[in-house]
């Protein structure tokens, strides 16, 4: 059971930071891109993400023995697209304001590819426990990523944080963060600091490893 | 020996080496710009100074910032991240907040150079870069032009230089439109010899015509410049524009006017013969400056903007690969 314990967590944080589905695989560019000119859309953004990945996740571990592998796909994209329908309207009627302004993208959750992705690499393969651990991760890893986007573009292009008003109202708004290509400026740079991360750890674990053989040989 | 204009010139090997290397073409480039820079301190007073302080501020402390990471301690030596400052500077309106200038030699060099790799490699030319993030990122201020210093003391600042890191200009500046922005927007002319000798409202380089092309001239003399790229600029705004005049001489600005307002004349002598981002073939670099002429009167003419040279340049600078690519000289022979 503790091995069982420790597997789930496991899953659980690779999906937050190891193989964050923004910073290291680069998936779902399109709703990180598009709604994150603001915390508050992209937090909702995260929260119906969370929401389908789940849903998705949990039912397509549940019935994989009864999905035939030819048609698993289209399967798979009616499961989402279920869960996708349901967002749409909660979000309609409980925030009517958030909805109308991400717009198009709540039904493009369909398409987003890291949903696609995570029932065919690892929901479709492992046990409903698992595979809704591997959901809350990377949907967490995420939440994570539109979070941070969302924020630094609001408070650089419009001086304040789900709508608080940070700087006073002196404040310069740096339009070009609103803009789309804020938002890949933005994003280039944390993709940027992350390899830099990256890279930077990769040189420690060799250093260390160099001095271990060093050491083992003399 | 001695042929016209070789095809293919060989040579024996003792080579003389022509003496010119990066930094010094470097400095060239900056000993051309100092009477435009000493003008627009003139006409602008201590304001201008800090403007131009802060962006070459930005720019170098950028380059260094990236070198010791990089452990390029020789890339400030050649001067390069100074000149990209003092361009950007110069393509600045004198009213601009300091914090501005220094943002945007920061991004000159950040996004402009050292992300791509350092000085060589670069598409876009990094001054203008810098210069299309802070326009588009303040558009306001970027286009607020103040009057020029007049009777006012040369140590006056004024308050819009010095708003605080993040906040705005208060709006106490007095600004009118630049001459292309009357042109455009109320069609009225400002008279020729203003725009020569830098009588008129602009960026801090781009209002005297006649010193821009006293640097050009030495430039060209001191060979570090391809005098195709400006006479062939300057030639097709000359001919497009003098067309429109002839259509409708009210509505079309006439072909002086045309080279000799806004940062035509600044662009295309020190900005768009910036060796890393144009054209290497002769060839090419007719096809380029013809582009940059043709976009800059485009969009002067019937776009949005009143001023189109940078995003022209900057658009050359992105079909720059492909021009090479496509006026390849054939392998001898072949």
């Amino acid at each position: 059971m503790a091995r069982n314990e420790h597997e789930a967590y496991e899953t659980f944080i690779k999906g937050i930071w190891r193989d964050n589905p923004v910073f290291v695989q680069v998936l779902g560019m399109c709703p990180m891109l598009a709604v994150t000119n603001s915390a508050i859309n992209a937090v909702a953004m995260g929260g119906a993400t969370l929401f389908v990945l789940v849903g998705s996740s949990f039912l397509v571990a549940s019935f994989k023995q009864w999905i035939p592998k030819q048609v698993r796909i289209s399967g798979f994209i009616i499961i989402i697209a279920t869960f996708v329908t349901v967002a749409d309207y909660t979000l309609l009627a409980l925030v009517p304001k958030v909805h109308k302004e991400l717009g198009a993208f709540i039904p493009l959750i369909v398409a987003n590819c890291m949903i696609l992705g995570r029932q065919e690499a690892f929901a479709s393969r492992n046990t409903v426990r698992l595979a809704v651990m591997d959901a809350l991760g990377t949907s967490g890893g995420f939440m994570v990523a539109l979070f941070s986007l969302g924020a630094i573009r609001e408070i650089l292009g419009n001086g304040s944080l789900f709508g608080v008003d940070l700087f006073g109202e002196h404040f310069e708004p740096w339009v070009i963060m609103i803009l789309p290509p804020g938002g890949f400026l933005t994003l280039g740079l944390i993709l940027l600091f992350f390899n830099w991360v990256t890279q930077q750890k990769d040189k420690f674990i060799e250093q260390v490893a160099e001095a271990e053989r060093v050491a083992s040989d003399g | 020996m001695k042929q016209k204009d070789p095809d293919l010139l060989l040579l024996h090997a003792p080579l003389l080496h022509q003496g010119m290397t990066t930094p010094s073409a470097m400095r060239d480039v900056l000993y051309a710009l100092m009477p435009v820079t000493v003008a627009a301190l003139w006409f602008f007073g201590l304001g201008a100074l800090l403007v131009l302080g802060a962006c070459i501020a930005g720019a170098v402390l950028t380059e260094w910032f990236f070198s010791i990471s990089e452990k390029r301690g020789e890339s400030l030596l050649d001067a390069s991240a100074i000149l990209t400052g003092l361009l950007l500077g110069l393509t600045l309106p004198p009213g601009l907040p300091i914090w501005m200038a220094f943002l945007g030699g920061v991004v000159a060099i950040g996004l402009g150079k050292v992300i791509w790799g350092g000085l060589g490699h670069n598409l876009f030319n990094p001054a203008l870069l810098g210069r299309a993030f802070l326009l588009a990122t303040f558009p306001i201020p970027m286009t607020t032009w103040t009057s020029l210093r007049g009777s006012e003391s040369f140590f006056h600042v004024s308050a819009s230089n010095l708003a605080l890191p993040f906040m705005q200009t208060k709006v106490d500046i007095v600004s009118s439109a630049s001459p292309l922005g009357l042109m455009k927007f109320e069609q009225e002319v400002t008279p020729l010899t203003n725009l020569m000798f830098g009588n008129t409202l602009g960026s801090l380089g781009e209002t005297s015509g006649v010193l821009l092309l006293l640097g050009g001239i030495y430039l060209w003399i001191r060979r570090d410049l391809d005098w195709r790229i400006p006479v062939s600029i300057l030639l097709t705004v000359v001919m497009f524009s003098g067309g429109l005049t002839l259509v409708d001489a009210v509505r079309f600005p006439s072909p002086l006017f045309s080279i000799f307002s806004g940062g035509l004349l600044l662009g295309a002598i020190y900005m768009a013969t910036d060796p890393v981002t144009s054209p290497l073939t002769p060839r090419g670099t007719w096809i380029f400056g013809i582009g940059v002429g043709v976009l800059v009167v485009l969009i002067r003419v019937f776009g949005g903007l009143p001023e189109g040279v940078m995003y022209a340049i900057l658009l050359m600078n992105a079909a720059t690969p492909l021009i090479d690519r496509y006026t390849q000289p054939r392998i001898f022979g072949r």
